[in-house]
C-alpha cells in the first residue's frame, strides 16, 4: 500500500476516534442514574442547571453561568449543565449546541419519560418548567425555577462556598 | 417588647404574608375558574359561553416554539375529536409574550393552525392575565373543566400523559382518565401531576 494511502486512512481513523470519544462525554441518565448529583455531601458546592437546546431563557442565561463556572474555577465548586433535549437529538442538536457554544461545564442528559414522578423528587415546587437551578453544599441548599444572572450566582457563591 | 420590636415583628409577620400570597396565585383542583374570551386564529374572539352544550373544556396551554408543545400536537388533535362530541372540547390557549418568543406571535399562531390543520380553537392571551390567572407556569399545561351550574370547576391540572418523547411508550393518558371520569360522573383518580416543559414567556416590564 502507498504510504499516502495509509496516512489517509490512519486520518480518518484518528479522526472517527475523536468524534467517537466526544459522543461518549454525553453521559445519559435516567432519574436513578441522576440523584447521586443532587445528594452528595461533601465540601463542594454544586450549581446544576436544567436546561435544553431549544429553551430560550436557558441558551440566554448559559454564557453567565458558563463564566461563574471559569471564575470559580479554583474554588471547591463544581457545575454540571442537565440538559432535558430529547434523546433521539444529540447527535443532531446537543453535541452541535456544546461545541458551537464551546461549553465548559459538564453536560449530561436527563432523560426519563415519568417526568410526573421525578419532578417532585427534585424539588416538590418546581413545576417542571425550565430553565431551573439547583445551589448546594452539605451546609446549604437553594432552588430556584427560572432565569439566574452571573449576580444571583455569585452573590449566593460568595456567601456559600466553603474555602 | 418594646415599640421598635412589636413594630419589627408586624413588618415581618406582613412581609411573609405578602410573600405566601403571592406563591400561592393560581389554580387548585376545586377552584372555580374564570371563563375565557380570546381572539382566536381565524379572527372571531370565542368565549366559553358559546358552548351552551359543552359539559366542560380541556383548556391546554400551549404554543408553536416549544418542542414539548410540538410534541404533543397531534395527540392534542385526537383528544379534541374524541372528546368534542362527548362534551368536552379542547381549548388551545398561547400564553406567550410574542416579543419574547417571536415564534409564538399571533400571525406564526395562524400559519401553525393551518399546518397541523388544529381542530379547535386557538387563542392568544395576548395580555397574559388568564395565564397569570390560571397559574400556567409552561407549555404544555393542561387545565380540565367542568361546568356546574353557571360554575367552572378546575377538575384536572397538569401533563398530557406520561411520555413527552413517544406517543407509542405512553403508559398512562392522565388527560384522558381525568375525563373519562368525569364523564362517568366521578371525580379524577388522579387531579395533578407534573411534566417538563417549557417555561412560559412573560413579557418583560
Amino acid at each position: 500500500m502507498p504510504m499516502k494511502n495509509v496516512k489517509i486512512i490512519g486520518i480518518i481513523f484518528f479522526v472517527a476516534l475523536t468524534l467517537n470519544t466526544f459522543s461518549q462525554q454525553i453521559k445519559v441518565v435516567d432519574y436513578k442514574g441522576f440523584e447521586p448529583y443532587i445528594q452528595k455531601d461533601n465540601d463542594t458546592t454544586y450549581i446544576i442547571n436544567f436546561w435544553a437546546t431549544w429553551c430560550i431563557p436557558c441558551v440566554k442565561e448559559l454564557p453567565e453561568f458558563e463564566e461563574v463556572n471559569s471564575e470559580y474555577e479554583s474554588e471547591k465548586f463544581k457545575m454540571l449543565l442537565v440538559s432535558l433535549d430529547f434523546k433521539s437529538q444529540i447527535e443532531s442538536a446537543l453535541i452541535p449546541f456544546i461545541e458551537e457554544n464551546n461549553l465548559q461545564a459538564e453536560v449530561i442528559l436527563l432523560s426519563d419519560p415519568n417526568s410526573n414522578e421525578w419532578i417532585n423528587k427534585i424539588n416538590k415546587t418546581w413545576s417542571g418548567a425550565i430553565p431551573a437551578t439547583i445551589i448546594y453544599n452539605k451546609n446549604f441548599y437553594y432552588f430556584h425555577e427560572g432565569s439566574m444572572t452571573k449576580t444571583d450566582l455569585e452573590k449566593i457563591l460568595t456567601k456559600n462556598l466553603i474555602r | 417588647m418594646n415599640n421598635i420590636q412589636t413594630k419589627g415583628l408586624l413588618l415581618t409577620l406582613i412581609a411573609l404574608f405578602t410573600l405566601q400570597f403571592s406563591y400561592s396565585q393560581g389554580y387548585k383542583v376545586g377552584d372555580k375558574a374564570s371563563g375565557f374570551n380570546l381572539l382566536n386564529v381565524d379572527g372571531n374572539m370565542v368565549s366559553d359561553e358559546q358552548y351552551a352544550d359543552a359539559k366542560g373544556f380541556i383548556v391546554i396551554f400551549t404554543c408553536n416554539h416549544c418542542p414539548f408543545s410540538v410534541a404533543y400536537e397531534d395527540r392534542i388533535i385526537a383528544i379534541d375529536k374524541k372528546y368534542k362530541k362527548l362534551g368536552y372540547p379542547v381549548i388551545a390557549i398561547n400564553p406567550n409574550d410574542s416579543i419574547e418568543a417571536p415564534a409564538d406571535s399571533y400571525s406564526k399562531m395562524i400559519i401553525r393552525s393551518e399546518e397541523k390543520g388544529f381542530t379547535f380553537p386557538y387563542l392568544l392571551d395576548a395580555d397574559q392575565s388568564l395565564t397569570k390567572t390560571y397559574g400556567a407556569t409552561r407549555t404544555p399545561h393542561v387545565f380540565i373543566l367542568k361546568k356546574n351550574d353557571n360554575d367552572l370547576l378546575v377538575e384536572y391540572i397538569g401533563a398530557i400523559d406520561d411520555n413527552h418523547e413517544d406517543a407509542a411508550a405512553v403508559k398512562k393518558k392522565f388527560l384522558e382518565d381525568a375525563v373519562d371520569s368525569l364523564l362517568k360522573g366521578d371525580k379524577p383518580e388522579v387531579d395533578f401531576t407534573k411534566a417538563i416543559g417549557c417555561s412560559v414567556k412573560f413579557a418583560k416590564l
